[in-house]
C-alpha cells in the first residue's frame, strides 16, 4: 500500500492527465492553424466582430482566480484553513463569473443570428463559418472544463472544512488546482487565437 | 507458504457476497479477470459477426443479407474487434493482472481509477451493442468518415460516443501504469531489471496517453456534427473532409502499435522461458519498443496516399513507415536469435509464438507493399489491406494473446489446461487462418475492392476457399475457449511455478494471494537468468503435462 503516501507518483499520474488534456485541445488548435491559414481574411474581420472587453475581462477574471487556487494552497500547507477556504470559494466564484459572462456574449451572439446552422453562417463565407464554428466548439469546449473544474474544487472545499485535506495531506487539493490552472492556460490560449486575431 | 488463501478467496467486506464483492474490488487480479470475460464475451460475438461476413461472401449475389446489414455486420464486427478486443485485450487483462507481480509490488498505483476504467469500459460496450436495437447500427465502417458519418440515418453517434468512452478507459489504463511503473515498482528493481512484459506495457500506456486524446476530441467533433451542423469538415461550409482523415489517422495508426506492441511482449516472455534462455539482446528489446512508440506515432497519413497529398508529404510519411519496420525486425530476429540453441521445451504457449512469430512477419513484409507510395496505389482499399491488417493484428495481437492466455492461465486459475486439446485448436486455428487470409492477398492483387457484399464472377474461387477458412478457424477458436474454460474446475493442479519461468510472477503461489507476495520479492539481478534451474525445471515441466 505504498500508493498511500506516495504524493508524488498522485502529481506525477495528475501531470500526465493533463497532458491528454492538452492534446485534446490540441486536436482542434490544429483545426484553428489550418482554417487560419485558409481563411486569414475572414479570421480577422470574426476577430473583430468579437467583443474584446468581454473577452479581457475573462482572461483577468481566470488570472485572478489562478493566483486566488495557488493561495489556498499555500494557506492550507501553513494550517490557515479559514484563508483555504475562503479561497478556493473566491475561485469557484470566478469561475461562475466567467461562466455568467460567457453566457451573455454567447446569447448576444446567437441573438445576432449567429449560431451554428444559422442562415447568416450556412449562406455566408464559408470562412466565416469555419471561425464562428470553432468559436462556439472550443469555447464551449473550455465552458465545459469550467464547470468540471468548479466541481472538483468544490469537493475540494468540503474536504478542506471536513478537514480530510491537511498540511501533512493535501494532494487533493493541490491536483484541483493543476487542473484549474490548466483550464486557464487553454484559455491564455483561446484569446489571443479568436479575439486577438489582428 | 502454500497455506495463504488465494485472491479468490479473499473475505469481503460483509454486505458484499458473491459476484457484489467483485464488483467492488479494487484488487487488480479481480479487475484482470473481470476484463478477463468481458473481453473474451466481446471477442466471441465479434468472431461470429465475422463468420456471417465470410457466409455471405462464399457465394455471389445476395445469400444471407443484403448490403445495409452487411455494411453494419462490418463496422460493428470492426469497432468491436478493436475497441473492445484487441486494444484493451493484451495490457487490461494480463497487464492488469501481472503487470504489478512483476514490479514486485501489490496492486496498481490508483486502484480505484483501475476500477472505474473497467466499469467505462463495460458502459462502452453497452453502448456499441445498443446501437444494434436503438436507431439503426452503424454503416460508416470503424473508420468514421466524413461526409458519409455525418450524413448517414443510422445511429452512428452513440457508436461514436461509445468508442470515446472507450478511448478513456484505455487512456486512464495508460496513466495508470506509466505511474504504476515509476512509482510502484520494487525498491530493489532498476529500469533494466524489468520484464520485457513491463517494458512493452511501458511503451504501450505511453501512446495510449499520447494518442488518445486526439481520436477523443475528433470522435466528439463527429456528434457535433451530427447535432449542430456546424461544417467543419464539410466542404459547402467551408471545412475539409481530408483534415478529418489526418485528424483520426493521427491517434488510430499509433492504435495499431497500442495494439501489437503488448503482443511483442508476451512473445519476448514466451520465447525465453521455453528456449531456457537469456533473451537474445535485451535492450535492443526494450528499446526497440520505445523506438516502436516513438516512430509508429508519426506514419499515420501513409493511410491516406490516395486521399489528396502532395509528392513530399507522400514521400516523408512512406520513408517513416519503411524505418518503423526496423525496431520490429529487431524484435523478430532476437527472438529467433533466442531460440537458437536454447533447450527448447515445447508447450502450447510456445506454439502459438512461433505461430505469431510467422505470421506477424507476413503481416509486417506485406505491411511495406502497401507503406512504398508506389504499389500502395495499386492495392489501396483492396483485399491485401484486409488480408495485411489480419495478418499483423489477428496474426500478430491475437495469437500473442492466445499465447498469453495459455502462458498464464494456469498462474491465474491455479489450473492446468489439457495440452492435447490446446495443440489441436492451435492447428485448427493456424490451417484456417491460411486458408482464410491467403486468398485474400490473391483476390486484392487481382483488385478485389472491400467493404462490398458482393463481388464480380472472377473473384468466386477465392472467396468460396476463405469461407472454409473460417470455418476451420472458429472451429479451432470455439475448442481453445472451451478448453480452457473446462480446465478452470476439471484441470489439474498448477504450481507456482509449472513453465520454470524466472520473473517474479513465478515466484508467487498460483493462483497468487491478495497481496502477491508474502514476504519482500528477492528481485533477480537480471529476470532471464536460467542459470542451474533451467534443466530441471524443464523436467518438472514436463511431469506437469503428462
Amino acid at each position: 500500500m505504498r500508493q498511500a503516501t506516495d504524493h508524488k507518483g498522485k502529481r506525477l499520474g495528475m501531470w500526465l492527465f493533463l497532458y491528454t488534456e492538452i492534446i485534446l485541445f490540441g486536436g482542434l488548435f490544429v483545426l484553428y492553424a489550418v482554417y487560419l491559414a485558409k481563411y486569414p481574411g475572414d479570421f480577422i474581420q470574426g476577430g473583430k466582430d468579437l467583443s474584446r472587453l468581454f473577452g479581457a475581462a475573462n482572461t483577468l477574471i481566470l488570472l485572478v482566480s489562478s493566483c486566488a487556487v495557488a493561495s489556498s494552497i499555500t494557506a492550507v500547507q501553513r494550517d490557515q484553513k479559514k484563508l483555504g477556504l475562503i479561497l478556493v470559494g473566491a475561485t469557484i466564484f470566478c469561475g461562475l463569473v466567467f461562466l455568467v459572462n460567457k453566457y451573455f456574449e454567447w446569447g448576444h451572439k446567437i441573438h445576432e443570428g449567429i449560431y451554428p446552422g444559422s442562415e447568416d453562417l450556412v449562406y455566408g463565407e464559408p470562412g466565416r463559418n469555419i471561425f464562428f464554428g470553432l468559436y462556439y466548439v472550443i469555447t464551449g469546449l473550455h465552458g465545459l472544463h469550467i464547470v468540471i473544474g468548479m466541481t472538483v474544487l468544490t469537493v475540494a472545499f468540503v474536504l478542506v472544512s471536513r478537514e480530510r485535506i491537511t498540511p501533512e495531506n493535501h494532494v487533493f487539493l493541490e491536483n484541483a488546482g493543476l487542473y484549474w490552472h490548466l483550464v486557464d492556460l487553454a484559455w491564455i490560449f483561446i484569446f489571443p487565437l479568436f479575439y486577438l486575431v489582428l | 507458504m502454500e497455506q495463504v488463501p488465494s485472491f479468490f478467496e479473499t473475505p469481503a467486506p460483509p454486505r458484499f457476497k458473491g459476484v457484489l464483492s467483485w464488483l467492488i474490488t479494487t484488487d487488480h487480479k479481480r479487475i484482470g479477470l473481470m476484463y478477463l470475460f468481458v473481453i473474451l464475451f466481446w471477442f466471441v460475438v465479434a468472431m461470429f459477426l465475422g463468420g456471417l461476413m465470410r457466409l455471405e461472401l462464399m457465394f455471389r449475389g445476395e445469400t444471407l443479407m443484403g448490403a445495409q446489414s452487411y455494411n453494419a455486420l462490418f463496422t460493428l464486427h470492426g469497432v468491436i474487434m478493436i475497441f473492445l478486443f484487441i486494444i484493451p485485450g493484451i495490457p487490461a487483462i494480463f497487464g492488469n493482472f501481472i503487470l504489478p507481480i512483476q514490479l514486485g509490488t501489490d496492486d496498481v498505483f490508483f486502484p480505484k481509477l483501475n476500477l472505474l476504467s473497467w466499469y467505462l469500459y463495460v458502459i462502452g460496450g453497452v453502448l456499441a451493442l445498443s446501437t444494434l436495437f436503438i436507431g439503426g447500427p452503424p454503416d460508416t465502417g470503424w473508420t468514421f468518415y466524413v461526409p458519409f458519418s455525418v450524413g448517414t440515418n443510422s445511429n452512428v453517434s452513440t457508436a461514436v460516443f461509445a468508442a470515446f468512452v472507450l478511448g478513456l478507459a484505455s487512456m486512464l489504463t495508460g496513466i495508470n501504469f506509466v505511474t504504476t511503473i515509476h512509482r510502484m515498482r520494487s525498491e530493489k528493481m532498476g529500469w533494466l531489471q524489468l520484464p520485457l512484459f513491463s517494458w512493452s506495457l511501458y511503451a504501450t500506456s505511453w501512446v495510449q496517453i499520447l494518442a488518445t486524446p486526439v481520436v477523443s476530441i475528433t470522435l466528439l467533433l463527429i456528434i457535433v456534427e451530427r447535432f449542430l451542423g456546424v461544417g467543419l469538415f464539410d466542404p459547402d461550409k467551408g471545412g475539409d473532409p481530408i483534415l478529418y482523415q489526418h485528424l483520426f489517422w493521427m491517434y488510430s495508426h499509433p492504435a495499431v502499435y497500442i495494439m501489437i506492441l503488448p503482443g511483442m511482449g508476451v512473445i519476448s516472455e514466451v520465447m525465453a522461458v521455453f528456449a531456457r534462455k537469456p533473451v537474445f539482446g535485451y535492450k535492443a528489446m526494450a528499446f526497440s519498443s520505445l523506438a516502436i512508440a516513438v516512430v509508429g506515432s508519426l506514419v499515420w497519413a501513409h493511410h491516406m496516399y490516395t486521399s489528396g497529398m502532395s509528392d513530399t508529404a507522400v514521400f516523408v510519411f512512406s520513408l517513416l513507415t519503411f524505418l518503423v519496420a526496423i525496431p520490429s525486425a529487431i524484435k523478430v530476429f532476437s527472438w529467433v536469435a533466442t531460440l537458437y540453441k536454447g533447450s527448447i521445451l515445447m508447450t502450447p504457449p510456445l506454439f502459438f509464438g512461433l505461430c505469431f512469430i510467422y505470421l506477424f512477419s507476413v503481416g509486417g513484409l506485406t505491411g511495406l507493399v502497401l507503406g512504398a507510395a508506389g504499389p500502395d496505389i495499386h492495392v489501396h482499399d483492396t483485399y491485401f489491406v484486409v488480408a495485411h491488417f489480419h495478418f499483423t493484428m489477428f496474426g500478430g495481437t491475437g495469437f500473442a494473446f492466445f499465447a498469453a492466455l495459455h502462458h498464464w492461465w494456469p498462474k491465474m486459475f491455479g489450473r492446468m489446461y489439457d495440452f492435447k486439446a490446446a495443440y489441436w485448436a492451435a492447428v485448427l486455428v493456424t490451417f484456417g487462418f491460411f486458408l482464410h487470409y491467403v486468398p485474400m492477398f490473391v483476390l486484392g492483387l487481382q483488385g478485389m475492392p472491400r467493404r462490398y457484399y458482393d463481388y464480380l464472377p472472377e473473384y468466386e474461387a477465392g472467396n468460396f476457399v476463405a469461407g472454409f477458412g473460417a470455418a476451420f478457424m472458429l472451429a479451432g477458436l470455439v475448442l481453445m475457449l472451451a478448453n480452457l474454460m473446462v480446465s478452470v474446475k476439471r484441470g489439474s493442479i498448477a504450481a507456482a511455478d509449472p513453465w520454470g519461468g524466472t520473473t517474479l510472477e513465478w515466484t508467487v503461489p498460483s493462483p497468487p494471494p491478495l497481496h502477491n507476495f508474502i514476504q519482500d520479492p528477492e528481485v533477480p539481478d537480471y529476470p532471464y537468468d536460467f542459470t542451474g534451474i533451467g534443466a530441471v525445471k524443464a523436467k518438472a515441466g514436463d511431469a506437469e503435462v503428462s
